[in-house]
C-alpha cells in the first residue's frame, strides 16, 4: 500500500498517452473547481469571523471585509471560556492517544507476532468490535458513568475511548511486517517479551503510531455525542459541545452569525493545520487499514 | 489489504503454561509456547477488560434495558427498572416520531450515499487521470472537511445556507435571485444536509478509491488502449469492475456512518421544521437524555442495530463480486 505515496513519479509517464494536454488542462478546471467548491464554506467562515456586523448583513454582499474586526473574537471570549474548553478537549485527545497507542500496540503485537491459545477468537472479536456503530453503547454507558461518579470528570470523557479496535487493527496490520527472524533472536538473547515490544518492536512501528496518533487525536477533538452526554457542567465541556451549546442557545449567541464563524475558526483552524503538515500520515493511514 | 491470520495456537484453549505438544512445525520449543501464551494474554488485558467494561457490556445492558420501563429514576438505582416484555419495541411501531425518524434516515442514506460514492470516485479518477502537479493540493483540498469537527462544519454550513445573511443567498443575490430558506423548509433541510454531508464525506472516499485505482496494474489499461478502447470504455469496462471491492468497502462504512447520522440535525435543525430531519439517533438521543426513558430509547438503539446489521449483510451480498 505504500504505493500510495508514491503516486506522482509514477502517474505522469504512465498515463501521458492517455490524457492529451487539452485533456489535462480540462482536469486541472475540474479539479480546481471541485476544490473550490470543497474550500467556500471555509473561506466564508474565515472571512465573515472578521467582518464587521455591518458587512455581514450587507446585500449585495461584501466578499472581503472592507473594515477587519477582531470584535466578534473578544465577545465570544467574554462569553465562553474558550481557553478552558481548549484545554479540556486537549488533555481529553492526549489522554486517549496515548492510551490507544499503548494497548493497542499491546494486542497488536500479541495478535500479530505471539502464538497463543484463543488468538483467532480474540482477533475476530475486535474484527466484530469494529462493526458495532457507537450509538448502541449510549445510554447504559451513561448510566454505568453516573454510578461511577465519573460523569463531569476527565476519567469520564477518556475511558469509553481508551482503546479502541480500530488501532488494534492498524497496529496488528503493520506489525505482522516485522520478521519473526528478529524477534525469534532477541527471545535466544534471553529477551523478554516485554522488552522485545517495547525495545525492538514499538520503535520498528514508528510511522504507524504516528498515523495511529493522528487519527485518534482528532476522533477525540471532533467526538461530540458522548462529550455532550458525559458532561452537565460546563467547566467539563470539550470545544465541540461548547460551541454545539452555543450555537443551539439562542439567548447566548443571539443569531451573530460574526461570532458563530470565529468559534468555528478557532475549532477548526488548529486541526486544518495539523492536517495540511502531516496530511501524508491521514491518508497512508486509511489507506493502509482500509477504514476511516 | 492482508488479513489472513495462521491457523495455529486457536486449537484448544489451554491454560497459560500448560502447552500443547503439537505445533512445532516452526521449531518452536513447548516452552516458549507456554511463555507465549500467558504473554499473549497479559498483553491483550488492558484492551479486553476496557473492551468488557466500557462496550460488551453496555451492549448487552442496552438490549435488556429495552426490555424494560428505565426511566429517570433507575439511573441511580438501575435494578429497579421493571421488565414489560415486548412493549417498547411494539410501542416504537405505532409511534409516528419514530416511523418519521426512520423514514428521514432512510432517506439520508438512499440519497447521500450514492452521491458520495459518485462523487469520492469522481475526485478519485481525475486525481489518478494523469496530472503530475499539484497532486497533494488538490487531495488535501478535496479531504480537508474530514478531518474538521461535525460541530463546527455544521454551524458553517448553517451560515452558508443562511437565506439572508449566507453565501448561497450573496452568489444568489449577485446575480439578481433570491434564495429560499433551505433549513427552514420542510422539502429542503433535509436535502441541504444530504448536501452538507456529501461534502464532509467524499474526501474518505476519494482516499480509498485512489488506494484502489493504484491497485489496478498498468498493463491491463494499457491492453485496453492498444485494443483501441475510449476513455469512457476503459472507466466503463475496467476502472469499475476492477475497484468493485473498494467501492463496496466504501458503501458500507458510508451507509453505517449515515444510519447514524446525528450531530447535523442536532446543531443544524434541531429536527426541524415540523421533524422533517428528525434521525433515529437524534430521536433516541432526546427520547433518552432529554426525557429519560431509557427503556424506550435503547429499544430504538437496538432496531437501529439492526437495521445497521442486516443493511450491511444486505450490501455485502449485493455488491460482493461475483466473478470470484
Amino acid at each position: 500500500m505504500s504505493a500510495a505515496e508514491t503516486p506522482t513519479q509514477q502517474a505522469a509517464p504512465r498515463e501521458n498517452g492517455r490524457t492529451g494536454r487539452r485533456g489535462k488542462t480540462g482536469v486541472y478546471v475540474l479539479l480546481s473547481l471541485g476544490v473550490l467548491v470543497m474550500s467556500a464554506p471555509f473561506l466564508w467562515m474565515a472571512l465573515s469571523a472578521f467582518k464587521t456586523d455591518r458587512e455581514l448583513a450587507a446585500s449585495p454582499p461584501v466578499w472581503i471585509p472592507t473594515e477587519w474586526t477582531l470584535a466578534h473574537f473578544s465577545r465570544l471570549l467574554d462569553r465562553l471560556d474558550l481557553p478552558l474548553y481548549f484545554f479540556n478537549s486537549v488533555i481529553v485527545a492526549v489522554l486517549v492517544t496515548v492510551s490507544n497507542l499503548v494497548f493497542c500496540s499491546m494486542l497488536g503485537y500479541a495478535l500479530a507476532k505471539l502464538r497463543f491459545a484463543g488468538r483467532n477468537k480474540l482477533f475476530a472479536l475486535v474484527l466484530g468490535a469494529l462493526m458495532v456503530p457507537g450509538n448502541l453503547m449510549l445510554l447504559p454507558l451513561f448510566v454505568l458513568m453516573s454510578k461511577l461518579r465519573l460523569i463531569d470528570s476527565y476519567a469520564g470523557l477518556v475511558l469509553p475511548f481508551a482503546a479502541g479496535a480500530l488501532g488494534v487493527f492498524l497496529m496488528r496490520q503493520f506489525m505482522q511486517s516485522i520478521p519473526d527472524e528478529l524477534l525469534e533472536a532477541a527471545r535466544m538473547d534471553g529477551a523478554g517479551e516485554w522488552y522485545i515490544f517495547w525495545r525492538i518492536v514499538m520503535p520498528l512501528v514508528k510511522p504507524a503510531l504516528a498515523t495511529l496518533a493522528i487519527l485518534t487525536f482528532l476522533g477525540s477533538w471532533n467526538n461530540f455525542v458522548w462529550p455532550l452526554i458525559a458532561t452537565n457542567d460546563p467547566g467539563k465541556y470539550t470545544l465541540p459541545v461548547a460551541l454545539a451549546t452555543f450555537a443551539t442557545d439562542p439567548n447566548q449567541s443571539e443569531g451573530s452569525n460574526g461570532m458563530l464563524m470565529a468559534g468555528s475558526l478557532l475549532v477548526v483552524l488548529p486541526v486544518l493545520l495539523i492536517f495540511i503538515v502531516l496530511q501524508r500520515y491521514f491518508t497512508q493511514g486509511i489507506a493502509t487499514a482500509g477504514i476511516k | 489489504m492482508s488479513t489472513t491470520t495462521e491457523p495455529a495456537a486457536d486449537a484448544a484453549p489451554v491454560k497459560a503454561g500448560a502447552a500443547p505438544p503439537t505445533n512445532s512445525a516452526n521449531g518452536r520449543t513447548p516452552r516458549s509456547l507456554g511463555v507465549q501464551n500467558l504473554a499473549g494474554w497479559l498483553f491483550s488485558t488492558p484492551f479486553l477488560v476496557l473492551f468488557t467494561v466500557f462496550m460488551a457490556f453496555p451492549i448487552v445492558a442496552t438490549l435488556a434495558m429495552s426490555f424494560t420501563d428505565f426511566g429517570l429514576r433507575n439511573v441511580t438505582d438501575p435494578l429497579s427498572a421493571e421488565f414489560i416484555g415486548f412493549e417498547n419495541y411494539t410501542k416504537l411501531f405505532g409511534d409516528e416520531k419514530f416511523l418519521k425518524a426512520l423514514f428521514n434516515t432512510a432517506y439520508f442514506v438512499v440519497i447521500g450515499v450514492p452521491l458520495t460514492i459518485g462523487a469520492g470516485l469522481a475526485a478519485a479518477v481525475l486525481l489518478n487521470s494523469g496530472i503530475d502537479r499539484a497532486r497533494t493540493f488538490f487531495r488535501v483540498g478535496f479531504y480537508a472537511p474530514v478531518v474538521t469537527s461535525i460541530v463546527a462544519v455544521a454551524v458553517v454550513w448553517t451560515f452558508v445556507l443562511d437565506p439572508s445573511e449566507g453565501l448561497i443567498a450573496g452568489l444568489a443575490s449577485e446575480v439578481g435571485l433570491t434564495t429560499p430558506d433551505f433549513l427552514g423548509s420542510e422539502a429542503l433541510a433535509m436535502p441541504s444536509l444530504i448536501l452538507m454531508a456529501v461534502w464532509r464525506n467524499l474526501g474518505t472516499v476519494m482516499v480509498l478509491f485512489i488506494a484502489g485505482l493504484q491497485a489496478i496494474p498498468t498493463d491491463v489499461r494499457e491492453a485496453a488502449r492498444l485494443d483501441g478502447a475510449s476513455a469512457w470504455q476503459e472507466f466503463r469496462r475496467i476502472t469499475v469492475p476492477l475497484v468493485r471491492p473498494t467501492m463496496l468497502y466504501a458503501t458500507v462504512i458510508t451507509t453505517i456512518g449515515y444510519l447514524n447520522v446525528f450531530e447535523e440535525p442536532f446543531v443544524m435543525t434541531e429536527g426541524g421544521p415540523s421533524n422533517s430531519t428528525l434521525t433515529v439517533s437524534l430521536n433516541m438521543y432526546r427520547e433518552g437524555f432529554n426525557f429519560f426513558h431509557m427503556g424506550y430509547a435503547s429499544a430504538m438503539a437496538y432496531v437501529l442495530f439492526l437495521v445497521i446489521m442486516g443493511i450491511t449483510v444486505l450490501q455485502l451480498r449485493l455488491l460482493k463480486d461475483n466473478t470470484k
